[in-house]
């Protein structure tokens, strides 16, 4: 794919650049194309300190390569002068140096209290890490969802954030920088997204067997839709009463039977008080993601994941409950009714 | 009245109990010499370790979710990889040339404490081991309560908390069995060894200088090293300190870092980077002193700002205590912590730079001989700036918030620490390989070595700046296919195995001009600083007599007077000077004292392993062999005169 672009490409002075720029595009974790004013404040701080930077390299450069091919050793070469130093050009690469720097820290000096400045009636939601996956709850709605975390476009919204376990690092790379989740302490984060999209998320860090695999995403909705989901997820699940015989009624019995309901909670068939240690599945199957967001919702992914959750997530506290084939499928046709 | 002596034969005043030659010549040695030899031996082997590590951690990410490793394997090897390469790699390479050099570069026949010199090296050879017994003894799971698919196997039996081990994860409910326990007593083991090896040069350098051998006269290596053994005395206090507290979290039910006991998880970052940061600065000055050594010899000039250079580097160390909250960016800190430290960080650019200039300003004017020493420090200016430059938008504290814990920082130290500190020790490696071993090294195969590896390191240092922009993380076993990250992570995979394929050709340099090499004059490259005015290999008792040191550069002056410009011109009497110096180096008209090899130091060290299993498995009997051996050693140590010779003298 990549050796067809490069071929395609009539001047190849310009390849490299065109080579990066068409990974750049496709990169949904690209911390270089943000699509929200804290993402971008933060872009712009980048640029401004990789051009200076750019500088300094080809002057730096410059002179050492220049350096080696002046100097390099000929037979007419004479022994060079001894010098020692020049107090002169020490200040003088002493000072530069500090004005360059002193430039760029005052932008970097504001742009650290801007962005750590609570904004005005932004939507305030929980976000609580767990190995490995992302819980939100939405403590004006009284809502508790995992995964995907679903924010107003066009709003910035306040992110509560803090750890159940062990560290994590919450990364929405087109919408802000990191923050840690900590145990026992809280963090903010504040999230904004220009237009309604969808963006990735990832833990940036090191947080245990699976960390490569604590993802999530972050979808913006219009105000409109956004309704519309608060509304939808701030209702109960409908439980199949015992008579009904559908695939779904069945796996409403395995939910409930197979050991699901230690962790998992299902709004209206069964709650229970206190946090559990598993997402919350009322409306699973509103969500596109599951698994901490390493794998798509869909059929072929669920009967993986319920066949063995460990040979997916290395450490995960789900246990593999030995299903069968059929209480599989009649929990994946149940998960699919949780809208 | 001086006798002239040959000193192997010499047992009445050298008294080397058993052998001058074999095993147990080297295992009882106190010589600093052979232990920086033996330093850079195990330090070799261990880069190598850390080498395939890295090779096997390539190899998983070469294709996205990719299974050539399991994640207990993928975790277990980028933890062993850091630990190794930072503990076990460049810190004893660099140790190798501190105790190879310092002595010579200041006109002295050892050390100050030979016997502790022993000692360290032998703590750091059973602290490695120790470490590494992890792949045998030690175990490692999931988390309590978690489930994994398949066996942790051997490979994933190691360390697996990263060689940053945060808490809670490395803790004892998130990475339960004893694999992190090996790491944090093994990290303890060898503290201790370089903890002893930095008194041991401080000691040295205030007090060992030859006549005349005044501070400001020293060479800029022996000033760095006395900058760096600062460092290590200073910051090797605070990580055996949080080092106990993880080890009492882990093994005896405290609750330092902690928070359901209400201890502090983040406490443990601000302990660990409060070490962790001097420690990259101990990483690096070794190399900023090797490079401070070569360049102003083969560009025939005197190094440039010598002061400034000195200065700047011993600002680098002190500014190194005030900046490590800039690991902690987006770590739970107050906005005003984060500008502070974010300042503190861009400050400590300036000294680095000032450094860098002056290194452009010594080749500049020079008559630049590119022989393989001077390409290596060459190559690791053009590379450390690279690093030094991503340091920089680092400080910028909003810009770090996205590039922590991605690529783009893996790139950026790997330019610090490869593409600097490594650098700078193949530069070393070759420059003093012909007063090491009295051979040249083949010259060609050098260029070759540097050639591959400067290739080799960008193509798999460069791509991950780009990588870490858009989005990959660090310490992650896979990544999805969608993050459309796999193109250059081929790159990067490729670019690994070529610099594997230089490091072969480096090893076959060596091997093979060690053996067949041309013989190495003791000054082959007209050299500035006194270790090159004594033979090539250097005799057991380094100087014949002590040298008198007059001026920076010594030896320089004593070769080279200046014209009315200023031009260096030879002297007449320089060639009955190097034939003097020849003669009077291989025939000491004076008796020579030299410290008695001991059994002692490798007695005391070995007891520090049986303490640390007796820790990891709480068992009472290892306890007591480890004590045992260390009050042996002890004891016998205390009891054991430094030179037999002296008594024996006054006996006459």
């Amino acid at each position: 794919m990549f050796v067809k672009k490069i071929l395609n490409i009539k001047n190849l002075k310009f390849a490299p650049f065109i080579l990066l720029s068409a990974c750049i595009e496709n990169a949904p974790l690209d911390s270089l194309s943000p699509e929200g004013p804290y993402a971008r404040s933060i872009d712009e701080l980048f640029w401004i300190t990789f051009w200076i930077a750019v500088g300094v390299f080809v002057i730096v450069q410059g002179a050492l390569l220049l350096s080696v091919f002046v100097y390099k050793e000929k037979p007419e070469s004479p022994e060079p002068k001894q010098i020692h130093g020049n107090t002169k050009l020490e200040i003088v690469w002493t000072v530069i140096p500090v004005l360059i720097l002193a430039a760029i820290a005052v932008p970097t000096v504001q742009t650290i209290f801007d962005l750590a400045r609570e904004p005005e009636d932004a939507l305030k939601i929980e976000v609580i890490g767990h190995q490995w996956w992302f819980e939100y709850k939405y403590p004006d709605y009284g809502i508790t969802t995992a995964n995907v975390l679903v924010i107003p476009a066009d709003k910035p919204v306040r992110l509560e954030m803090w750890s159940n376990d062990v560290l994590h690092n919450y990364w929405v790379p087109k919408l802000n920088g990191k923050r840690y989740l900590v145990p026992g302490q809280t963090t903010y984060l504040n999230l904004h997204a220009d237009s309604p999209n969808e963006f990735w998320a990832q833990c940036g860090e090191f947080c245990g067997l699976s960390h490569s695999k604590m993802r999530g995403r972050v979808l913006s909705l219009s105000q409109e839709d956004f309704e519309n989901w608060v509304a939808n997820e701030q209702k109960n699940a409908i439980a199949f009463s015992n008579e009904d015989i559908s695939l779904a009624a069945e796996g409403q019995q395995v939910y409930l039977n197979a050991g699901c309901t230690q962790c998992h909670v299902v709004n209206g068939v069964w709650d229970v008080q206190g946090d559990r240690i598993a997402p919350n599945l009322t409306h699973f199957a509103v969500r596109n993601v599951f698994a901490g967001a390493a794998l798509k919702n869909n059929r072929e992914n669920l009967t993986r994941w319920l066949a063995n959750p460990a040979e997916i997530k290395p450490g995960t506290f789900m246990p593999n409950l030995e299903l069968t084939e059929s209480e599989i499928n009649a929990l994946i046709a149940y998960l699919e009714t949780l809208k | 009245m001086t006798k002239i002596i040959e000193p192997k034969k010499q047992s009445n005043i050298f008294r080397r109990p058993s052998s001058e030659t074999g095993i147990w010549s080297w295992i009882t040695t106190v010589d600093h010499k052979r232990i920086g030899i033996m330093y850079g031996y195990a330090a070799f082997f261990f880069l190598l370790i850390g080498g395939l590590e890295a090779l096997v951690l390539r190899i998983q990410l070469s294709q996205p979710d990719n299974n050539f490793l399991t994640a207990a394997e993928y975790n277990a090897m980028f933890t062993m990889h850091g630990t190794t390469m930072i503990f076990l790699a460049i810190m004893p390479i660099s140790a190798a040339f501190f105790n190879y050099l310092l002595p010579l570069q200041i006109g002295a026949r050892d050390v100050a404490f030979p016997r502790l010199n022993a000692l360290s090296f032998w703590i750091f050879i059973f602290g490695g081991a120790f470490l590494y017994s992890t792949f045998i003894f030690g175990t490692a799971g999931a988390p309590e309560g978690g489930y994994l698919a398949e066996e942790v196997g051997w490979l994933g039996s190691a360390p697996n908390g990263g060689w940053f081990g945060y808490q809670p994860n490395a803790g004892m409910k998130y990475s339960p069995g004893t694999a992190m326990d090996f790491w944090a007593i093994g990290l303890q083991i060898l503290g201790i060894a370089s903890l002893i090896s930095a008194f041991n040069f401080i000691t040295t350098i205030i007090n060992m200088r030859t006549e005349g051998m005044r501070f400001m006269r020293m060479p800029v290596f022996t000033w760095m090293t006395f900058a760096v053994s600062f460092l290590l005395a200073f910051s090797l206090p605070i990580i055996a300190i949080a080092l106990f507290y993880v080890t009492f979290d882990r093994k005896f039910g405290t609750t330092f870092f902690l928070t359901e006991g209400g201890g502090d998880p983040v406490l443990w970052q601000h302990l660990f980077w409060l070490f962790g940061h001097p420690e990259v600065y101990i990483l690096i000055l070794p190399a900023f002193g090797i490079v401070s050594e070569v360049l102003p010899t083969f560009s025939r000039k005197p190094l440039f700002g010598y002061a400034a250079i000195v200065f700047a580097g011993f600002g680098i160390a002190f500014i190194g205590f005030g900046v490590w909250a800039h690991h902690m960016f987006a770590s739970a800190i107050s906005p005003v912590a984060q500008a502070g430290f974010g300042l503190s960080t861009m400050v400590i650019a300036v000294p680095t730079g000032v450094k860098i200039f002056n290194w452009l300003g010594t080749i500049w004017g020079g008559k630049l001989k590119l022989n393989t020493p001077m390409l290596f420090s060459l190559g690791f200016i053009g590379m450390f700036v690279i690093g030094g430059l991503s340091g920089v938008t680092h400080s910028v504290v909003p810009a770090d918030t996205q590039q922590t814990d991605t690529y783009y920082v893996v790139a950026h130290f790997h330019y610090v620490l490869f593409g600097g500190a490594l650098f700078g020790i193949f530069s070393g490696l070759y420059y003093w390989f012909p007063k090491v071993w009295g051979k040249m090294y083949n010259e060609t195969l050098g260029k070759i070595h540097f050639w591959t590896m400067l290739i080799g390191f960008n193509l798999t240092f460069g791509p991950m700046h780009w990588l870490g922009l858009q989005g990959q993380v660090r310490r992650t076993w896979v990544y999805a296919e969608e993050t459309n990250l796999a193109f250059w992570n081929v790159v990067v995979t490729v670019g690994a195995f070529i610099i594997a394929l230089s490091i072969i050709v480096f090893m076959i340099n060596w091997i093979f001009s060690k053996r067949n090499g041309e013989k190495a004059p003791f000054d082959p490259w007209d050299a500035r600083t006194i270790e090159w005015t004594i033979p090539s290999p250097t005799p057991v008792w380094n100087f014949s007599k002590a040298p008198v040191v007059k001026s920076l550069d010594d030896f320089w002056h004593a070769k080279y007077g200046e014209d009315d410009e200023g031009r260096s011109v030879r002297r007449d009497s320089a060639d009955q000077l190097l034939q003097e110096l020849e003669e009077e180096g291989l025939n000491p008209s004076e008796d020579i004292e030299l410290p008695n090899p001991s059994y002692y130091p490798i007695i005391l060290a070995s007891g520090l392993p049986f303490l640390g299993y007796a820790v990891i498995y709480y068992s009472v009997p290892l306890a007591i062999v480890g004590t045992l051996l260390l009050l042996i050693g002890g004891f016998g140590w205390g009891t054991e005169p430094l030179e037999e010779a002296i008594e024996e003298l006054e006996h006459e």
